[in-house]
């Protein structure tokens, strides 16, 4: 276990120095530079070749890449736009986009795990076809344009706002009512967040499900005289969920992606609204930075998701 | 003779496909007695496993169902059973060991646990005592430092074991009749007879009845008390073991035996039956087995002949049963 442990462990690390060179030579050879972007034309060559020279774009790409990898760990990194450190601007906002990923995964496992189980125990019957047709919208339906349409609705329907992460005028509100305002802030883009992956998460469970419940072992545990509820709860769920988790290291990748659209919409002050901007503003080391810290967010995923498997299957363990 | 066990009466079990209705088993009838093994013996998808579930309605519905029948066990109709009186039976009174021992136990939980999990069901032992009987029971099929063996999983055990701790699951709770199906039919030939004789000894130390499913004629012919060969959902000959090996009286049964390979007899070939199994679906005219048959006349094709009485309790389903030696 040691000794499984500790390559797996070798094997992220490798793996996370190639995504940081690989988006390091993307991001510094896509079009458009950070001087190009904040100049105007009219300003003299020369002064562009000093900005140049500060930015170290003057240099080669790889001696650019090891620059920003020794000042991401000597916390000598600054940002192109407004000169503050980049590990202080990710700083103040990663725990609030965190918050949101979390709160997200709690949403899509409590919901998406029930609703398959639900769905194998009916299925081709009515509720099943229905849960097959909403999870179809889920999965089609652009975030972003359904966060537009219940953004609208929720408007218009409470007159409270939901952008950001609370509302302006807190001063005069008792503290619950800050927690509420809080929560209320949250759950939109949250649920939004998570209804791609309640959605996708729900047919692997319900597929699993209805495969488990045809295998021997499941009319063993029937031959046993056990209730319909612990031969599903028990003997087909533990294995059901098997192949599930895994899914967790899957689901990380997407909320990323998503957190960058959706805290744009609801101008969440996380990371990945953060990452919007330095993108536009062709920030590198924010970029490169926050590029770096999803990709450890998703190593760490894939890596809770092999211990799961190892927790919850018995023929990983000791292999 | 004492009373019946269970008597199964016209069980007629089919399952509803979308390209028609399979007619598994058609209109079955035997008993087994307090603690005699009676075997059901047949080809593939003759019926035989769908009868050993019908008997604890274990049958997948949908597609299948027991269309009628009764199941008179210990003065019940099992049929008449709601599913939570049901589940009480099963694994209790009758318990159920499987063909394949391999994907019959729970991967993700360890033997001990599987077996424990019925003895706290039905006999409200608490942990630990469930935990001491399991270990006991585990000692009784004869596997070595049962203290140990206990808290391993299915895939760390091999398959001779693995069906040995499939027994120990199934008579923990001493049930009155155990249906094993097929349960030597996966394991290695020294495995198959090792397990054959753990299962004759344990029965007759339990005093439980045995309903063995196999469609291996020389297993019956160690083993069982009475034989019931079936062919195409039906119960085509059936006796006491002395009578059928004594003298076989339906040309299916023969056919069976003639295909296993004898030692004594220096044989070429094995003598196969001829034909396929019949489709299920659509199942010939008269007597089942006609086409197949070397005894075969015209008659054959009219009606389905009843089980004709050879000797006492020895019953055969061929018109020319008396041609038949």
């Amino acid at each position: 276990m040691a000794q499984y442990l500790i390559r797996r462990l070798l094997y992220t690390f490798i793996t996370l120095v190639g995504i940081s060179v690989i988006s390091w030579i993307i991001i510094t050879q896509a079009p458009g530079s950070p001087i190009a972007i904040t100049m105007d034309p009219k300003v003299s060559p020369k002064i562009v070749e000093q900005m140049e020279k500060n930015y170290d774009l003057d240099k080669p790409i790889y001696q650019q890449y090891f620059l920003w990898l020794k000042r991401l760990f000597t916390g000598n990194l600054y940002s192109f736009k407004d000169g503050r450190p980049v590990l202080d601007k990710i700083g103040e906002r990663i725990w609030n986009t965190l918050l949101l990923n979390l709160v997200s995964i709690l949403i899509i496992f409590s919901l998406a795990i029930p609703l398959g189980i639900f769905s194998a125990r009916r299925q081709y019957t009515f509720l099943d076809n229905l849960g097959t047709f909403g999870a179809y919208l889920g999965i089609s339906i652009p975030g972003f344009w359904l966060a537009y349409l219940l953004i609208l609705g929720t408007v218009k329907l409470f007159g409270y706002p939901v952008l950001g992460m609370r509302s302006f005028v807190t001063e005069d509100l008792s503290s619950l009512e800050i927690v509420m305002d809080r929560l209320w802030h949250l759950m939109l883009p949250s649920i939004i967040l998570a209804i791609g992956g309640i959605a996708a998460l729900s047919r692997y469970t319900r597929s699993s499900m209805l495969e488990v419940i045809r295998q021997d072992y499941v009319r063993t545990a029937k031959a046993k005289g056990l209730p319909e509820e612990t031969v599903y709860y028990k003997h087909a769920l533990r294995n059901a969920l098997l192949p599930i988790v895994t899914l967790f290291g899957f689901l990380i990748p997407g909320l990323i992606g998503g957190s960058i659209i959706m805290e744009t919409v609801f101008a969440w002050p996380g990371i990945g609204r953060l990452a919007y901007q330095a993108v536009l503003a062709r920030d590198y080391p924010v970029v490169m930075t926050i590029n770096t810290i999803s990709a450890v967010l998703v190593l760490i995923g894939n890596f809770i998701a092999d211990m799961l498997y190892a927790i919850v299957d018995p023929r990983i363990r000791y292999q | 003779m004492n009373n019946p066990l269970l008597e199964v009466r016209s069980l007629t079990t089919q399952f509803f496909t979308e390209d028609g209705v399979v007619r598994a088993v058609e209109d079955v009838s035997f008993e087994i007695f307090p603690g005699e093994i009676l075997s059901l013996v047949g080809e593939s998808g003759c019926g035989k496993s769908v009868t050993g579930l019908s008997l604890l309605k274990l049958i997948p519905i949908p597609p299948g169902k027991i269309v009628s029948g009764e199941l008179l066990f210990d003065g019940r109709d099992l049929m008449e059973l709601e599913e939570r009186e049901m589940e009480k039976v099963r694994g209790n009174d009758i318990s159920m060991i499987f063909q394949e021992p391999m994907t019959s136990l729970n991967p993700v939980f360890t033997i001990g646990n599987q077996i424990m999990e019925a003895l706290q069901l039905h006999q409200n032992l608490d942990k630990k005592e469930a935990r001491k009987r399991a270990i006991e029971m585990l000692d009784r099929v004869r596997i070595s430092s049962p203290e140990v063996r206990i808290d391993s999983y299915p895939h760390q055990l091999s398959g001779g074991m693995r069906q040995r701790a499939m027994i120990a699951m199934a008579l923990s709770c001493q049930p009155k009749l155990l249906i094993a199906d097929e349960p030597t039919t996966a394991l290695d030939v020294t495995i198959q007879a090792q397990v054959l004789r753990l299962l004759k000894e344990i029965q007759g130390e339990m005093g439980m009845a045995v309903m063995l499913i196999t469609h291996d004629l020389g297993v019956v012919s160690e083993i069982a008390d009475r034989v019931a060969v079936m062919y195409a959902g039906r119960i085509v000959e059936t006796g006491p073991i002395e009578a059928i090996f004594g003298e076989m009286r339906h040309p299916y049964t023969k056919g069976l035996w003639e295909s296993i390979p004898q030692l004594k007899e220096k044989r070429r070939r094995l003598n196969a039956i001829t034909g396929q199994v019949p489709d299920p679906m659509n199942l010939p005219a008269g007597c089942k087995f006609h086409p197949r048959c070397y005894l075969m006349i015209d008659d054959c094709k009219k009606e389905e002949p009843p089980l004709y009485p050879v000797n006492g309790e020895h019953f055969s389903r061929c018109l020319r049963w008396k041609e038949c030696c």
